[in-house]
């Protein structure tokens, strides 16, 4: 397998150019994700409805190419849509990450199963998959305001 | 040097790390280990193991002598006064949080100040930190300068009435700076303060001799020096062991226990409480026979030639940012690439066969400082050449490649 496979290029085009970085306005929720390891940090802000739907996401942070990849990548994936079915995207992730499973998941567009999919590289590099998950923990913890900050070592 | 021949001496180096020859460029975190040191734990285990200092019987008493002659051949190697002075501990880390526990118990009060670095590791602070918590004392840090240095007058500056104890690194892990320690020892000495030296980076790369440096306490790492892992050694001035409480109670460190009274040995039993890794520190023994076989004078000229092409090849990539200028430098390379995070510069590295390290070396404080997160660092041992450089050179041009820089 060549390098080229984990950072392919959406990957690079989302860690160079991270959509949604930024505070975005009328946020209700917001949580941290540390990696101590890594250094990685990201804090998400969250806009849920009344009907915990997602309306809107942003993140902040600093990190490595794979962690802001994926949290922008997040950001663009899971807006609009309802809290579980954010989580249930969460979950395939995870699969995909540790598995190698596909997503399969309906509610996906294509583009947006294509670009979730070149963060599957990352599956061969057991050390990073830390740095893939670290929004996506930090995004549920916002979500069910959970106070402490998310901690991959913890 | 013959880096051909020095690798021969290195089993791992026969395996390949993703099909690619590994350039290990790691060993500020750990070196790798010759076969002498493998074989002689196995050997240890396999002919001599016995528990040592407390049976009579014909095993016992080869294990002891086993592991009393590799405190011997540390004292000889450090140059210490006596094996008195050699306190083996699990790691260096142990090592410090031996002093500071002790020393901090027995002569820190509240207000009092310990003189640290902005350089040190987190080992080399963390535990003062404790003390300072415990006995509400102050801790002051020297600060390094633009070229990742401490100045000497830093530390004069900050010597007061109130300084207990200084507390500072031989060889910066990430500056690769290496401290005037025996000037520090001499400034020291005229206010009566006793002088720490965490000697992890110093003592696999430097000549050290403590009747030279003259410090008070010397901290090493066996594993940063072709040695087995759970090995520390804690040098330390009778003087002091005299002085201090035990560390740590348990079997082994005992004079006479009462239901009302215990009395305790002197140095080292007193430290070295419980059964320690026995068969690690026989194993050590072999590491310094391989120092002193291949030279210390010559490891340091050989690391000196590597560090300069290093330093050299790098910095021709634009894209390079070197961290630190120090005037005297060991073994260390930490760098930056524009627009890479050092993990991601890791991960490329290590498609290659290049092991290095990244991440904030644990000193947080200094990256905070440096203004960076992170860093990727190469370090070097004896086994190092100019061919590994260019390989990682190469590996460097790799990540400008792929991330487009």
């Amino acid at each position: 397998m060549d390098i080229k496979e984990l950072y392919q290029e959406i990957v690079l085009d989302h860690g160079k150019n991270p959509r949604n970085k930024n505070k975005c306005v009328g946020f209700n929720k917001d949580a941290k994700g540390h990696n101590p390891l890594c250094g990685d940090k990201v804090h998400v802000y969250l806009k849920l409805d009344n009907n915990k739907k997602v309306e809107d996401i942003s993140f902040e942070g600093e990190g490595c190419a794979i962690s802001m990849a994926s949290a922008s990548i997040m950001t663009e994936t899971i807006k609009g849509k309802e809290f579980n079915v954010a989580k249930k995207i969460l979950e395939h992730f995870l699969n995909m990450l540790k598995e190698g499973s596909k997503l399969g998941i309906n509610s996906l567009s294509e583009d947006q199963n294509t670009t979730m999919m070149s963060l599957s590289g990352v599956k061969r590099f057991p050390m990073r998959v830390k740095c893939a998950t670290l929004a996506w923990h930090t995004f549920i913890h916002a979500a069910e305001d959970k106070n402490e900050t998310v901690n991959t070592e913890k | 040097m013959d880096t051909k021949v020095i690798k021969s001496k290195f089993p791992i180096f026969k395996n390949k790390i993703n099909g690619k020859p590994l350039i290990y460029l790691d060993s500020a975190n750990s070196s790798q280990k010759p076969k002498t040191v493998i074989d002689r734990i196995s050997k240890f285990y396999s002919k001599e193991f016995s528990n040592i200092g407390r049976s009579v019987h014909s095993l016992a008493v080869t294990a002891t002598n086993r592991f009393e002659e590799t405190r011997d051949l540390v004292k000889k190697f450090i140059n210490a006064k006596s094996t008195e002075e050699i306190i083996f501990t699990k790691n260096a880390t142990e090592a410090i949080n031996l002093v500071a526990s002790t020393y901090g118990e027995k002569f820190i009060n509240k207000g009092d100040e310990i003189l640290i670095t902005e350089l040190e590791h987190h080992a080399n602070y963390v535990p003062w930190h404790f003390i300072r918590q415990r006995k509400g004392a102050i801790i002051k840090f020297a600060q390094c300068n633009e070229k990742g240095e401490v100045d000497i007058d830093e530390i004069k500056k900050l010597i007061s009435n109130k300084t207990k104890i200084i507390a500072i690194t031989h060889l910066s892990n990430v500056t690769g700076a290496i401290m005037p320690v025996k000037k520090i020892v001499d400034l020291a000495n005229k206010k009566k303060i006793p002088v720490l030296v965490d000697g992890c980076q110093g003592a696999p790369h430097l000549k050290i001799d403590m009747q030279e440096l003259g410090c008070d306490f010397y901290a090493i790492s066996c594993h940063k020096m072709y040695g087995p892992t759970g090995v520390g050694v804690l040098y330390a001035k009778k003087k002091w062991l005299d002085v201090l409480p035990p560390y740590q109670g348990g079997g082994g460190m005992i004079e006479e226990v009462k239901k009302d009274q215990i009395t305790f040995p002197g140095s080292p039993t007193k430290y070295e409480a419980g059964t320690l890794q026995t068969a690690e520190v026989v194993g050590f023994s072999e590491s310094l026979k391989f120092i002193q076989d291949v030279g210390i004078k010559n490891i340091m000229q050989h690391e000196k030639e590597i560090l300069e092409y290093g330093l050299n090849e790098i910095k021709k990539n634009n894209s390079v940012r070197v961290i630190g200028d120090p005037k005297d430098r060991g073994s260390i390379i930490s760098f930056t690439i524009k627009g890479i995070h050092p993990h991601d510069i890791a991960t490329i590295l290590d498609e290659d066969g290049v092991a290095i390290r990244a991440g904030h070396h644990c000193c947080q404080i200094l990256h905070e400082k440096m203004g960076i997160a992170a860093s990727a660092r190469a370090s070097l041992g004896v086994y190092n050449s100019k061919s590994d450089i260019d390989v990682l050179s190469n590996a460097i041009k790799k990540c400008n490649k792929v991330f487009n820089t």
